[in-house]
C-alpha cells in the first residue's frame, strides 16, 4: 500500500514537472535508470558551448536546491561557500565575478576552456590542479547557477 | 691451395640451392623467416588504436591478460583466481567474497581457456569467460567493465580443464573433469585405493546456465561419465548446435605413469554428447539430485561489493539409463585439441601422439547413430565405428598436432607442438597447403573469432611453450610468447613477436569495433549503494561499532576527506571505505597504509571500495594515495592516531582544520 502511495506520488510529480517543463520530466526520467542498466556506457558531458542563459528573478527554489545537492556531491570537496580558497576558488561573489555562462562552460566543459580561454588559464597557474570534469549536465550546471546566486544573496 | 678453393666453391654452389629449394626445410636463422613489409604491417602509430583486442588465459598467473593485436602491446592484466594487490582483488573486503569456495578461502587457480560470448555463434562482445582448472571454476569477466563479475564452482568436477567453451548462442558454457576421481552414490570423494580406478573412478561435465540478460550463471546439469581424462571440448555450430564435442584420453584407465599408461591404445575418444536432449531429460525430471557444495560468487557493480552463497543441489543424469545422449567416437592417439569447423559439419581431433589428423563429419555421426552402427560399448556407453563418422584424415601433417582454428575460408589451421610449426590445410581436400615454423612448440594458437561461425581472419598467434634464445635472458625463469603470423594471403608470413605474462594457454580475438563503444569510463556516483559509501565530503564520517572503526572517507583530486583521525585504540579493526569522488575518465585514486598486513586498493572514480587495517603499535601512522592523481599529489596524505588500549582520547576526525595541539601534546 505504502508503495503504491509513494509511487502515486511519484507519478503525480512527474506530471507536475511536465506541466512546468516536458523536457525536464524526459531527463529526469533518463537520469533514474533501472539496475538492469548498471553497466550501460557513460558518454563523457563535454557539453556543447553554453553561449547565453537567461536570469530571471525571484529564483527558481527548486533549481536552488537541486543545485545545492549537486554541490554537495561533486564541488564541495574543493569550492567553499566562503571567500576562502580551497583547492578551487570558494564561491562567494562568483557571480557578480564571472559571466554565469563562463563559469557553466567551466563545469561543463573544462577542457575547451583549459584550452583557449585565458581566464581559465589563468586560474590552472594558480590553482596548479585542473578543475575536474565532474560529468554535470547542462541542466544541472544551470541549477548550479541559481544555487550559486541563492549564496550571493540573490532572492 | 688453388685445388682446395675449387672444392669449396663447387660445394657451395650445390649446397646453396639444396638448403633453397628444400621443402619443409627450416631457416638457419629465425631472422630469415620475416619479411621486409613486416615492421609496417605491426607498427600502430603513437595515438593511433590496433585493430583487434586479444583477450588471453594467464594460465598459471590465474588472470587474464588484455593485448592489442597487431602491435602486441600489452594494456592490462584483469585480476580473475588469484590475488592483486596492485589493485586490491582479492584483499578489499568487497571482492574477498569473489574468491571464496567450498574449500574457503583460494587465492589462486590456473587459468587455461578463454571463450567470449557469442549470439547466433558469433561474437557479440559481451562477456569473457575463463576456466579455474585446479579447484574447478568458472568466471565470467564484463567486456564493458574489464572487471571478472561473477566466479562460480564446480561441484562433483576436478581438473576443469574442458572447459569453459560456449554453445553457439552462449546458453551454456560447459565444464569437463580431467581428473577423474572416485564418486560414489552420493557423488561423494569417498576414501577408496588408489588402484581401483576402474571400479570407482568416475568424470563428469557440467553445463553452467547463462542468463541471456544479465549473464549469470548456474549449474544447471551434470553427466556423469566413466572415468577417463576429458580434456578439450567445443560447441557445435549450425547444424551441429544442439552438440557438444570433447576429447578424451586415457580410456586405458591408468592410475599411475599416465605419460606411459595412457598411452597404450591406437585410439581413444571423442565424446558427442546432445546437449539440447539432456535438457529435455532435465525438464522431464529424468535427472537425479545430488547433494553437494559449491560457492557461487557475484559482484554488483551497484553496491560494488561481492557476495559468495553456497549452493547444495545439483541435477545429474545417467547416460547408462539415457542412451541416446552420449556417444564415443573412436580418435588416434590421445587426442587433445576437438575443434569445430565454421559450418559445424566437421570436427577436427588432434591425437598428441598421432599421424594423421582425423575429420569427422556431423552427418555421417548423424547416420551412424540412426543406423546404430556401434562398434561395442566402454563402461556403458555406445563406441561408434571410426570409419562410420570419419569423413578422412589429413595424412602426415607433421608431430603432436594440438589444436586447430579456422579462417573462414575453408582453411583449418593446426598447431603441432614436437614439430614447432602451424600447418594450413584444405579442410574438404584434407590437403596441407602451407606450413611455417614457431620459436618453439607452439600450444594453443589464435584466430580473430577462430572459433565462430564468422572468424574474423587476417592473423594467426601462437601461444609458445618455449622461448629460449629469443629474447634477452632473464635468469633460469623467461617470459613466454606469442608470435603473430598474416594469414591475408595464401602463405602465412611471420610478422612479430611478442612477450606475454604467465603461461598463456588459450586465447580469444575480437575487432576492437565491437568493444570500444560500450566501454565504461566510471562509475556514476548517484548510482552507487555501497553500505559505506560517502556521497560528497558532508557524509564522510568516523564511527565506531564494538572495537570496529569504520571511516566513510571520500578522495579528491588531492585529498582525503577526513585526514586527521584520532581515538583508534590497539584491539581496534578500522576499515577505510573509500569513496572516489571523481566523475572523470582514467582518475582513480589508491589508498594505502602503513603496516596493513594486505595491499592498497585502487578506487575508480565513482566507486566504494574498503582496507580493513588492524594497527599493531601505538603512533601516528600515514596514509596516503598511490595513484600519482595531481600535480598536488604528493600532497595527499593523512595521519592516523593510534592510542593505546583503554585510552580515553574521543574518536575525532576533521580535514582542512587548522593546527591546534589536541590531546596531550608533549
Amino acid at each position: 500500500m505504502f508503495r503504491k502511495t509513494t509511487l502515486l506520488a511519484v507519478a503525480l510529480l512527474f506530471a507536475f514537472v511536465a506541466c512546468t517543463s516536458k523536457k525536464e520530466a524526459e531527463e529526469a526520467a533518463k537520469k533514474s535508470p533501472t539496475p538492469s542498466e548498471a553497466a550501460t556506457p557513460q558518454p563523457e558531458v563535454h557539453g556543447t558551448e553554453v553561449k547565453a542563459i537567461e536570469l530571471t528573478n525571484p529564483l527558481n527554489k527548486e533549481w536552488v536546491e537541486t543545485g545545492k545537492a549537486a554541490y554537495e556531491l561533486k564541488c564541495l570537496a574543493c569550492h567553499k561557500l566562503s571567500n576562502e580558497k580551497l583547492v578551487g576558488p570558494g564561491w562567494a561573489g562568483v557571480t557578480k565575478r564571472r559571466e554565469p555562462v563562463w563559469i557553466m562552460n567551466m563545469i561543463t566543459n573544462v577542457d575547451m576552456m583549459l584550452e583557449k580561454d585565458p581566464e581559465a588559464q589563468k586560474m590552472l597557474e594558480e590553482c596548479l590542479v585542473r578543475m575536474p570534469n565532474q560529468n554535470i549536465t547542462q541542466e544541472d550546471s544551470r541549477k548550479l547557477i541559481e544555487f550559486m546566486r541563492s549564496n550571493d544573496g540573490e532572492k | 691451395m688453388k685445388y682446395k678453393h675449387l672444392i669449396l666453391i663447387i660445394a657451395v654452389a650445390i649446397a646453396l640451392p639444396t638448403v633453397l629449394l628444400t621443402p619443409g626445410c627450416k631457416p638457419q636463422n629465425p631472422v630469415s623467416a620475416v619479411e621486409g613489409d613486416a615492421a609496417g604491417k605491426v607498427y600502430v602509430a603513437p595515438g593511433k588504436f590496433d585493430e583487434f583486442y586479444s583477450i588471453v588465459s594467464g594460465g598459471f598467473n590465474g588472470q587474464v591478460s588484455v593485448y592489442g593485436l597487431p602491435s602486441g602491446r600489452l594494456f592490462r592484466i584483469i585480476p580473475v583466481f588469484s590475488l592483486n594487490p596492485e589493485s586490491g582483488w582479492g584483499f578489499s573486503e568487497e571482492t574477498k567474497p569473489m574468491l571464496n569456495t567450498s574449500h574457503g578461502f583460494v587465492p589462486w587457480d590456473d587459468s587455461h581457456h578463454i571463450a567470449l560470448s557469442t549470439t547466433e555463434g558469433e561474437h557479440d562482445g559481451r562477456w569473457a569467460f575463463i576456466n579455474g582448472n585446479n579447484t574447478p571454476r568458472i568466471a565470467r569477466i564484463s567486456l564493458k567493465t574489464f572487471r571478472t563479475e561473477e566466479i562460480i564452482e564446480i561441484p562433483n568436477s576436478s581438473g576443469n580443464h574442458s572447459s569453459p567453451f560456449l554453445t553457439e548462442n552462449s546458453e551454456y558454457a560447459v565444464a569437463g573433469t580431467r581428473f577423474s576421481y572416485p564418486m560414489d552414490d552420493d557423488d561423494s570423494n569417498p576414501d577408496v585405493g588408489i588402484s581401483t580406478y576402474k571400479q570407482n573412478f568416475k568424470g563428469t561435465v557440467s553445463f553452467i546456465g547463462i542468463d541471456k540478460e544479465t549473464g549469470r550463471m548456474g549449474v544447471s546439469f551434470q553427466v556423469l561419465l566413466p572415468g577417463v581424462n576429458f580434456d578439450l571440448s567445443r560447441g557445435g555450430r549450425g547444424p551441429s548446435k544442439d552438440w557438444f564435442f570433447f576429447s578424451c584420453y586415457n580410456t586405458e584407465q591408468a592410475n599411475t605413469l599416465l605419460e606411459v599408461n595412457a598411452s597404450q591404445k591406437d585410439k581413444d575418444f571423442i565424446m558427442a554428447l546432445n546437449w539440447k536432449k539432456c535438457e529435455e531429460y532435465v525438464k522431464a525430471g529424468k535427472g537425479k539430485k545430488s547433494k553437494v557444495r559449491y560457492a557461487h560468487n557475484i559482484y554488483d557493480e551497484k553496491t560494488h561489493s561481492a557476495t559468495s552463497k553456497i549452493e547444495t543441489e545439483t541435477i545429474v543424469l545417467d547416460p547408462k539409463e539415457l542412451k541416446d545422449i552420449v556417444y564415443f567416437m573412436p580418435c588416434p592417439k590421445s587426442p587433445h585439441g576437438c575443434d569445430v569447423d565454421p559450418t559445424g559439419e566437421y570436427i577436427c581431433g588432434s591425437g598428441k601422439l598421432a599421424a594423421v589428423i582425423p575429420v569427422f563429419s556431423f552427418k555421417k555421426i548423424q547416420k551412424a547413430i540412426a543406423d546404430k552402427s556401434f562398434e561395442g560399448e566402454f563402461d556403458g556407453i555406445p563406441v561408434l565405428k571410426y570409419d562410420a563418422v570419419l569423413y578422412g584424415e589429413v595424412k602426415k601433417p607433421g608431430l603432436g598436432p594440438l589444436h586447430t582454428e579456422f579462417d573462414g575460408k575453408g582453411f583449418a589451421y593446426t598447431s603441432f607442438f614436437v614439430s614447432s610449426e602451424i600447418v594450413k590445410w584444405n579442410i574438404e581436400k584434407l590437403e596441407v597447403v602451407d606450413r611455417v615454423p614457431t620459436y618453439y612448440s607452439i600450444g594453443h594458437l589464435s584466430i580473430p573469432g577462430g572459433p565462430t561461425r564468422k572468424p574474423h581472419g587476417k592473423y594467426v598467434i601462437a601461444y609458445n611453450k618455449i622461448t629460449k634464445d629469443r629474447y634477452l635472458p632473464t635468469g633460469p625463469e623467461l617470459t613466454q610468447s606469442a608470435q603473430l603470423y598474416d594469414i591475408s594471403g595464401d602463405k602465412m608470413k611471420l610478422l612479430l613477436d611478442f612477450p606475454t605474462t604467465g603461461e598463456p594457454h588459450y586465447a580469444e580475438a575480437i575487432p576492437a569495433s565491437m568493444i570500444t563503444p560500450n566501454s565504461v569510463k566510471f562509475f556514476k556516483i548517484e548510482e552507487n549503494y555501497h553500505p559505506y559509501v560517502a556521497k560528497g565530503e558532508k557524509e564522510a564520517k568516523v564511527f565506531r561499532e564494538g572495537n570496529k572503526v569504520h571511516v566513510n572517507m571520500t578522495s579528491i583530486r588531492s585529498h582525503f576527506t577526513p585526514d586527521n583521525i584520532e581515538g583508534v585504540k590497539i584491539g581496534d579493526e578500522v576499515y577505510f571505505h573509500v569513496t572516489n569522488l571523481e566523475q572523470d575518465w582514467d582518475v582513480p585514486h589508491g589508498f594505502a597504509v602503513k603496516g596493513a598486513n594486505n595491499a592498497e586498493i585502487l578506487i575508480m572514480p565513482g566507486e566504494t571500495a574498503t582496507l580493513k587495517w588492524v594497527p599493531d603499535r601505538v603512533g601516528v601512522v600515514p596514509i596516503y594515495c598511490t595513484d600519482f592523481c595531481s600535480a598536488l599529489h604528493q600532497e595527499m596524505q593523512g595521519y592516523v592516531r593510534v592510542s593505546p588500549r583503554g585510552s580515553n582520547v574521543p574518536l575525532s576526525f576533521s580535514t582542512g582544520n587548522k593546527a591546534e595541539p589536541t590531546g596531550d601534546a608533549k
